[in-house]
């Protein structure tokens, strides 16, 4: 394997994180709710499946603890802004601090082990392809399942009814309401997906991309997630596309500090943050505005009754 | 029980003993009202008599706090709109439940219950625009259709159900003459196929045009079921109001002075995705004349407040001139500094806080006046002002001070019609100045505005009721698709003149406004 | 199940008062629910978290030191939630007013400059908070741009950028490697309100600072033009106040005292740059403003009870080998409770099992 082929395989796991959370992410903000707490609960995500996994020995339950664990977070935040109707963006942030503090309590005892990396799935004839051979079809399973998620879900939301629906709700939640559409429903499912997607994104940084545990491993990649559904205007296929570059910025500053340039590798880690600012940037040049924001988004829903 | 016992089957629907009550408010009081099958039926009341409250709870909207629904003699409870809608009832609201960015098929396939898929709704939507000449494209988003074409996606919805009863809330309010008379004909024709209609309006010529039997609501109460054709527009209208609501009068000495407010050539592109642009709009209101700006709802005509008020300035000086300054590149503020008040349309939320107490809501159009002093607001002077809007403009409220959100829309409008005409403006710009409120406050808002003109003011009234404009204006023109047509004095006008103008169909309208 | 929600007609200013104090107490009840999870004693836990600070005179001083920034920050942010703005990245404000100020004390150090210094410090603190803060101003007025994830993008770039500097060019070169910059002269540090104790001068910027809010938000327009902008932002264009304008203003003063908290804090309290220079006080000061209800006097309160928490959080560290994660994860339950407890004083809500027809 060539150094450039090794870099992008870490390209490939360092996009897939943030693709999966993005797309739980995209699902709710096309429900109409926006849940700032993506950082918070892969924060818990990580650090639940990673501490199920070491105990158990088992990746299988690493996983379903974390997917679990980003559930649990979401089902916090959907009685919070469901039930009680209370602003989305201040809850979605407490949702944050509070999985960023809860994940540093479970992950604690958990800090200097390790885990063994997990298999790859070779898929024969396509992977001896040369370059892309590998890149593509000697991946692990998470890397084909987002791959599968996104065509899933870009599917769902534009061929089959439960998806029309969801989109109206966001669209807007109060003509929703007067059809009789279940909008408290289809909302709270909308959050839990989007949890158990962020979890699932956690579990995968904790147990395939670091293999270990530490405090604040996210870095700010929920913020990232969060940006790249607007970056891809709220549609799956962009999804893809920003997140892959958003992976790719990420792998190649770190091997650019590995090869010292001589530029400081603070400059080099802060890629990553600027280019999400580029990103937002560029795409409000492009389109004057939010295009493609679902009507309700983030707007509290208090049906008349 | 009693049975019932009419020689042709029980009702369709029956309601008994209706109530609901909101807090200290009883929009319902026990309420009768029944709906034989294939009957047009009519809910008749003013704005406030508690119409929409009835027909939410008889589509499951919301919950009555007693009474009783039966359909075909069998006590329903309706919990929800799907469980109406499985019953048989449908319901075209007055504010479309439609999403913008969805396709007319998307619109109607979320609506429907049971299984379908986008090209059976095709096919269905196809068969029902034939048979009732609704026209409809598919696959056009909504956000770029007319207010009459969205109208015509909430019937089909309901169309597509096999209705019993189909439930129309104020449909005209957003069409044409023209338009309003095609939807007519869709009606006779569903009424002819066997579909009940309940038909809410606070227009007698329509409900006179189209039922046999009429329920008129005030209060909250019947106060009578009649048929419409057997009395006078008067008589009906006394049973609607209550106490005879007198006509503005507009007999005072008159004298039309020098122009306080010139528009020439004013375009504006478009606000955002869904805005509409304005086009050359040429426009003279001169002291002691009301001038009428008649339309369909989407015209343009937010955006040509928003131009004329300075919330949104235009790109030259000279489009706006305000007392002989050009002012179309200034903001509000400095508007209002010449002598000019602004009413905008919707009063909550735009013409006032309604987290607000009103004493707050004054400095929203007085903050450079006498309600401050370098910076520090006059917590008194704010409070007295606000007393006197109250008492100059009857304006009811539950307390001394209170939220802009505690009083009912007619007084909440005379509070901010009041607060601009108190500060005796030269001008005054006022969009849908009596939308919604009830007729003794819209007369007293008519009254005012006129008295205004008399005194020597330029008065622009912007309105989608033309027996309003009919009523207060000297002088009148008709928006349509962000362009004016001439002014022209209201003599010089007919209805059925107006309906082509607000169709876009007007003998030489192209010639006039081609480059 | 489903929930149902009625506007309240009438909201008593008892219960105004009394949901962020019941916020408080349903937050502690959850974290008791989790240390006893933990297989600690919640009474214990709760004895070193409030009883034993307020019952020390050492701790009460300490907690007027971690008050100080908490404060300045929350009033600095109550301006853009009133206006319905969010600036989540006063972290970033915090450590940029505090790189700005510090770099006048670095320059000067060792040399004799006189009494001007601390001044100058304070004001260039303020400054760089203040531009700092107006970048996500300048993105969402100028071209639209989200100003809740660009303010939190930029608190990890200048976390690296304080990071870079104490780590390069400002270390101390005889600190043994040490990634911190030379220790303030005294004319570069904020002195103790009284002499030999911990409360600096911070603490009475944070009081000016809670006064002139209060009358500024309560008497003046620019406070009314705040308010009318969060609550209905159409009839502030309506009144001729300009969004834009509104945003770079509020911007600027939260980052300024955002700023000033942070150069309070290093001249003040560390006497030097460090890689760590805030245990996130810039984050938890979103739940005092909350807690606080946006009320200046509300924050003053709210930012003495959640400094409570940091000092608790440390002292439990050391007697009950509590994480001080714990103290992190109770700030956020906490404003969970509070946003909640928000929407309990203006709705009604019952909680109805599915009845009748489905």
């Amino acid at each position: 394997m060539t150094t450039f082929e090794a870099i992008l395989l870490t390209i490939v796991t360092a996009s897939t994180p943030l693709l999966i959370a993005a797309l739980g992410e995209l699902v709710t903000e096309r429900s109409g709710v926006l849940n700032l707490g993506v950082e918070g609960m892969m924060a818990m995500g990580a650090a639940c499946s990673f501490a199920a996994a070491v105990t158990f020995d088992s990746t299988l339950l690493g996983v379903a603890a974390g997917m679990l664990a980003g559930v649990l977070m979401a089902a916090l935040f959907a009685l919070v802004v469901l039930g009680f109707a209370a602003n989305q963006v201040g809850s979605g942030l407490a949702l944050t601090i509070f999985g960023l503090g809860l994940s540093g309590l479970v992950g604690a005892p958990f800090v200097g082990a390790r885990r063994d990396p997990i298999a790859h799935i070779d898929i024969p004839v396509l992977s001896d392809i040369p370059v892309i051979g590998r890149l593509f079809f000697e991946q692990d399973l998470f890397v084909y399942g987002s791959m599968a998620l996104t065509i899933l879900i870009a599917l769902y939301l534009t061929r089959t009814r439960s998806g029309l629906t969801l989109r109206s709700i966001g669209e807007n939640h109060t003509s929703a309401n007067a059809l009789g559409l279940p909008v408290w429903r289809v909302r709270f499912w909308a959050i839990l997906f989007g949890g158990a997607c962020s979890g699932l994104a956690g579990a995968y940084l904790a147990l395939v991309y670091t293999r270990f545990w530490s405090p604040g491993m996210t870095a700010g990649r929920g913020w990232i997630a969060l940006a790249l559904v607007v970056f891809a205007a709220w549609r799956p296929g962009w999804l893809l596309v920003g997140a892959y570059i958003f992976g790719a910025a990420t792998v190649l500053q770190l091997h650019a500090q590995a090869a010292q340039f001589g530029v400081p590798p603070q400059v080099l880690s802060a890629v990553p943050y600027l280019a999400t600012i580029l990103a937002l940037l560029l795409l409000s040049l492009r389109r004057g505005r939010a295009v493609g924001a679902p009507g309700s988004l983030g707007v509290p829903f208090v049906p008349d009754r | 029980m009693k049975p019932d016992v009419s020689s042709s089957g029980p009702p369709l629907v029956e309601l008994q003993g209706i109530s609901k009550r909101y807090g200290d408010l009883l929009a319902n009081d026990g309420i009768d009202l029944a709906i034989e099958p294939g009957e047009i039926h009519a809910l008749l009341g003013e704005n406030g008599a508690g119409k929409s409250t009835l027909v939410k709870i008889l589509y499951g909207v919301i919950e009555p706090s007693a009474g009783e629904i039966r359909w075909e003699g069998r006590p329903v409870s309706i919990g929800s709109p799907v469980e109406a809608r499985n019953l048989g009832l449908g319901m075209v609201f007055q504010h479309f439940s439609l999403f913008d960015e969805l396709t007319v098929a998307e619109n109607i396939a979320v609506a429907l219950s049971g299984e379908w898929s986008l090209s059976t709704v095709r096919s269905k939507l196809g068969d029902i625009s034939r048979t009732y000449g609704l026209a409809l494209d598919a696959d056009r988003a909504v956000w770029t259709l007319s207010a009459g074409e969205r109208q015509r996606i909430e019937i089909v919805r309901c169309l597509l159900q096999n209705p019993r009863l189909l439930i129309l809330d104020e449909p005209t309010s957003v069409l044409t003459p023209q338009e309003a008379e095609h939807l007519f004909a869709t009606l006779d024709r569903l009424s002819a196929d066997g579909c009940s209609i309940l038909y809410i309006s606070h227009k007698l010529e329509e409900v006179r045009r189209l039922c046999r039997r009429a329920t008129i609501l005030r209060g909250g109460r019947v106060v009578a079921t009649i048929d419409p054709r057997a009395k006078s527009a008067r008589e009906i209208a006394a049973l609607m109001v209550g106490n005879e609501v007198g006509e503005v009068r507009t007999d005072a000495p008159h004298r039309v002075q020098g122009e306080v407010l010139r528009v020439s050539r004013l375009s504006i592109p478009p606000a955002g995705l869904h805005g509409q642009a304005l086009r050359d709009i040429d426009l003279v209101a001169r002291a002691g004349e009301v001038v009428g700006i008649a339309g369909v709802a989407g015209n343009g005509q937010s955006e040509l407040f928003a131009a004329l008020s300075g919330e949104r300035p235009a790109e030259r000086a000279d489009v706006v001139v305000i007392a002989g300054k050009p002012v179309g590149t200034v903001g509000i503020d400095a508007r209002r500094r010449l002598g000019a008040a602004f009413v905008p349309e919707e009063r909550l939320g735009h013409a006032a806080a309604p987290t607000h107490r009103l004493s707050e809501n004054t400095l929203i159009s007085h903050a450079s006046a006498e309600v401050s002093r370098s910076g520090f607001i006059l917590v008194n002077a704010a409070r007295r002002l606000a007393r006197s809007i109250i008492q100059g403009f009857d304006v009811r409220t539950p307390e001394g001070d209170p939220q802009a959100r505690k009083l009912s829309g007619g007084n909440l409008q005379k509070f901010v019609i009041g607060r601009e005409i108190i500060r005796r403006p030269k001008l005054i710009i006022v969009d849908q100045p009596t939308w919604g409120v009830d007729a003794g406050a819209a007369r007293l808002i008519r009254q005012a505005l006129v008295d205004l003109a008399r005194a020597g003011s330029a008065v622009v009234v912007v309105s989608q009721d033309l027996d309003e404009l009919f009523e207060v204006a000297d002088r009148m023109a008709v928006i349509h698709q962000g362009q004016l047509s001439p002014l022209k004095p209201v003599s010089e006008w007919t209805r059925e003149a107006i309906g082509l103008e607000m169709l876009g169909v007007a003998q030489g309208q192209g010639g006039v406004h081609a480059l | 199940m489903r929930f149902e929600l009625t506007p309240r007609a009438s909201v008593s200013p008892v219960m105004r008062a009394l949901a962020p104090v019941a916020a408080f107490v349903t937050a502690f009840l959850i974290a008791g629910f989790v240390i006893w999870l933990m297989g600690r004693s919640p009474v214990a836990a709760f004895d070193v978290y409030v009883l034993q600070p307020l019952s020390d005179p050492w701790s009460l001083q300490e907690l007027a030191v971690k008050a100080t920034p908490l404060a300045l920050i929350a009033i600095g942010l109550s301006y853009c939630f009133r206006a319905n703005l969010w600036n989540i990245g006063a972290e970033g404000q915090y450590v940029i007013g505090a790189v700005l100020g510090s770099w006048l004390a670095l320059r000067t150090h060792g040399t004799e400059a006189g009494a001007w210094v601390l001044p100058l410090m304070l004001i260039l603190g303020v400054v760089g908070g203040a531009l700092y803060g107006l970048i996500p101003a300048f993105l969402k007025t100028r071209f639209g741009v989200n100003e809740i994830l660009t303010s939190l993008m930029l608190v990890y770039v200048a976390q690296l950028i304080l990071d870079y500097l104490v780590r390069g060019p400002w270390r101390d070169p005889k600190g043994f490697n040490f990634p911190q910059s030379v220790t303030f002269d005294p004319s570069a540090t904020l002195h103790p309100v009284l002499e030999g104790g911990r409360v600096h001068y911070g603490a009475l910027f944070a009081l000016v600072a809670v006064l002139l809010t209060a009358v500024i938000l309560g008497r003046t327009l620019f406070g009314y033009r705040l308010k009318l902008t969060g609550d209905a932002p159409r009839a502030a264009r309506f009144a001729g106040f300009s969004a834009k304008a509104t945003t770079m203003a509020v911007f600027a003063i939260s980052g300024g005292l955002a700023g000033l908290a942070g150069i309070s804090e290093v001249s003040g309290q560390i006497g030097q740059l460090q890689p760590s220079i805030s245990p996130g006080y810039g984050f938890t000061a979103i739940t005092v403003a909350f807690l606080g209800r946006l009320n200046p006097i509300g924050i003053l309160i709210a930012a003495l009870v959640v400094a409570l928490t940091f000092i608790g959080g440390e002292s439990a560290q050391i007697l009950l080998k509590l994480p001080l994660d714990l103290t992190q994860a109770f700030q956020g339950i906490l404003l969970l409770c509070v946003l909640a407890a928000d929407a309990l004083v203006s709705y009604r809500i019952r909680f109805v099992t599915r009845g009748g027809g489905k």
